[in-house]
Order: C-alpha cells, then structure tokens, then sequence
C-alpha cells in the first residue's frame, strides 16, 4: 500500500487560519505542489497580498516578503529584477489585485516581467468583512452592496484576465476555479504551467483562481463551491487566454499549417 | 496472485474544520462528521465510514490538506 499523495514538502504542516472551507487552502497547496515538482522550493521568492492570504510565508514553506497594499508586482519586479535566479511570485486578491493594486499589475504585465502571479478572485473582500470588490457581480449583496451590485452606481465586474489579454508582453494567461475536484486537476496544471514557463525564463504569467469566501458570502462551503460554478463563471469564463509556449509549439511542429 | 487491498483514505482530524466539501465532493458517501468527537478546532470533524473506492477527490479538495488516500502503485497512475 502506497499513499497517492503526501503533504506537500513547500507547504508546513500546519493549520491554517482561513475559515472552514475557503478556497485560498486549496490554491497554497497548489502552489506548493507545483514548487515541490519543480524542485524550485530552495529559490523561490513569494510576495504575499494585503488581504486573508497575508500570513502565507506561515503556510508556504519558502523565502516571502510581505507587500504594501495591491504593490506586490513592483516588490517582485524589484525581485526578479535583482535575482533573476530566483523563482518570483505573487499571491493576490481581488481587492489587493483588482483595486488598490490595479496599477502595479497592469504595468508589470505590460513590462513582460518574468515573474508569476496566482490571482484569486473570491469576488468580495474577505479579510475586512465581506465589502464590493471590483470583482463583485451584479446584483451581488455585501456589506457595502446591501441590495445588491447595481452597475448605475458601482460599474461592472473587473475581468482581469481579459483586461491583461489585451496587452502584448504577458506570456501566459489562463483562468481556473477550485470549485470541484476535476477543476482542481486543472487549476493544478495551470499554475505548473506558469511555474514551469518561469523557470524556463520565457516571460510574465498569470494564473486567476476562481474561489469561495462562505463566510462573507454567507453560505456553506459546499454551497459556495456550487455558486461560484453558477455565477462566477458566467461572468468569469475558465480557460486560456494567452498561451504563447502553446502557439509556439504549434509553429514548431507545423499544426497551424 | 497477491490480495488486492481495497483504497481507503486517512483524516488527519486536528486540522479538520468541519467545512464539510470532502463530504460533498466524495461519490461514494464514504465520509461523514464525526458527531461524538469535537477536535482542538472545536469541530465535530471529517471521519472516514469506508467504500472508498481511491478516486482521490475528498483529498483534491480539502483546504486543510488532511485527507491522505492510499491505494496499491498498481492503479496509482490514475491520480
Ligand atoms: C492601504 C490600505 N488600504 C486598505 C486596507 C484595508 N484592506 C485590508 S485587506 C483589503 C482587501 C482584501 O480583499 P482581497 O484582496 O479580495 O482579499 P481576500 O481577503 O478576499 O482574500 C483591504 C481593503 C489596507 N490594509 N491598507
Ligand atoms: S474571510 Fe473569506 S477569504 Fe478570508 S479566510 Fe474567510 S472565507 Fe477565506
């Protein structure tokens, strides 16, 4: 008898102070199989966000600094600048990555800068009690929603995904959820993909994990998986939006052809 | 021909929170909450009931990383 699976060796074995059933557990543990896979544990660099995830260098086992507010892609532009044999990330939220921090990001994947950012959008902001997040849906109560996200007054939700595939430089773009066990099984092979594209120095990637907040969204986790399948993913298709390792790979054995 | 054991899972239960998604994502109702047990977390948390059959989804989706499966290498290639 073999155990499939054991914890990952970039993830201390620790309990974690996320609420029951949120999905930032289940991205850290992505991340750290990815790094474990990679053999990259001993050079990686994380930026942690402003936000629930703020005390990620307690559960991922490497070297982390703690950004300003949204300004983890300048910390890890600086990084990856200085050290460009480190592996650099960025873990953020939708209110550290999507608002205060729209700038940084937009820039920094303009730039092209080689370095990878998870992006989980748990469409609220968690951390500080549940308020509208740019990735808030229509019609979507929060605490500062109380009837709901009306567009009149507080615009749309932000597709960052979409937003970044309209520039040149990003190197791979791809949107994933947590929300079942065969969406893990991609989310897994996405965030390796950009993990792996870094360490072979190709250019900036960016991963957007769709997730759950049941605590601000007030329901059961198994409920707010179903939901974020329901709702988030209409308004935040899955899939990749830029993948230049994949069309070059289509060039090079001639399939365009 | 050697036995075949059948897969079975193993909770890791001071983590457990009780969130309860190992229970909805697993097919077969292998894993129910442990009523008689509240844990450091103050949880009645996750328990293994049996009839896993190894497909390794109570382990993708916990949070708290708690739930090891074990299963023979021979049809480990499918995880
Ligand atoms: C400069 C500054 N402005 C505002 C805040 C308050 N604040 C803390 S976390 C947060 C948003 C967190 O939301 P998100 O990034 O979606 O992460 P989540 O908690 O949902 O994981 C805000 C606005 C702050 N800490 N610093
Ligand atoms: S507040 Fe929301 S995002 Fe933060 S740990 Fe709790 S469930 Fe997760």
């Amino acid at each position: 008898m073999q155990t499939t699976k054991s914890h990952p060796k970039s993830l201390f074995p620790v309990s974690t102070h996320y609420c029951a059933g949120c999905g930032h557990g289940i991205a850290h543990r992505l991340i750290a199989e990815a790094l474990d896979e990679l053999g990259v544990q001993d050079r990686t660099i994380g930026v942690a966000p402003v936000g629930c995830a703020v005390l990620m260098y307690n559960y991922i086992d490497v070297d982390t600094i703690e950004a300003a507010h949204g300004r983890a892609p300048a910390t890890a532009t600086g990084l990856k600048r200085v050290r460009p044999d480190c592996i650099v990330f960025t873990y953020q939220g939708d209110g550290d990555l999507a608002a205060i921090g729209t700038a940084e990001i937009i820039h920094a994947a303009n730039r092209g800068e080689h370095f990878t950012t998870i992006f989980l959008n748990n469409a609220i902001y968690g951390m500080t009690g549940g308020q509208m997040a740019p990735t808030t849906l229509v019609d979507q109560k929060t605490e500062t929603t109380p009837y709901g996200r009306k567009p009149s007054n507080e615009g749309f939700p932000i597709k960052a995904c979409e937003m970044l595939a309209t520039l040149d430089a990003p190197y791979y773009i791809e949107r994933v959820s947590v929300a079942t066990p065969a969406k893990i099984r991609r989310a897994k092979k996405a965030i390796f993909k950009a993990f792996n594209y870094q360490v072979e120095e190709r250019g900036f990637t960016f991963v957007e994990v769709i997730s759950t907040c049941p605590t601000n969204w007030g329901m059961s986790p198994p409920d707010a998986m179903k939901w974020s399948v329901e709702h988030m993913e209409k308004v935040f298709p899955l899939g990749v939006f830029r993948d230049k390792g994949a069309e070059k790979d289509r060039t090079e054995t001639g399939a365009d052809k | 021909m050697p036995e075949t054991k059948k897969p079975y899972i193993e909770i890791v239960t001071d983590r457990c929170k009780g969130c309860e998604l190992c229970i909805s994502a697993c097919p077969k109702d292998c894993i129910e909450l442990d009523t008689s047990v509240v844990n450091a977390k103050g949880v009645n948390p996750a328990k293994y009931v049996g009839g896993c059959i190894g497909c390794g989804s109570c382990m993708l989706i916990c949070p708290d990383v708690c739930i090891e499966l074990y299963k023979e290498e021979k049809i480990q290639k499918s995880a």
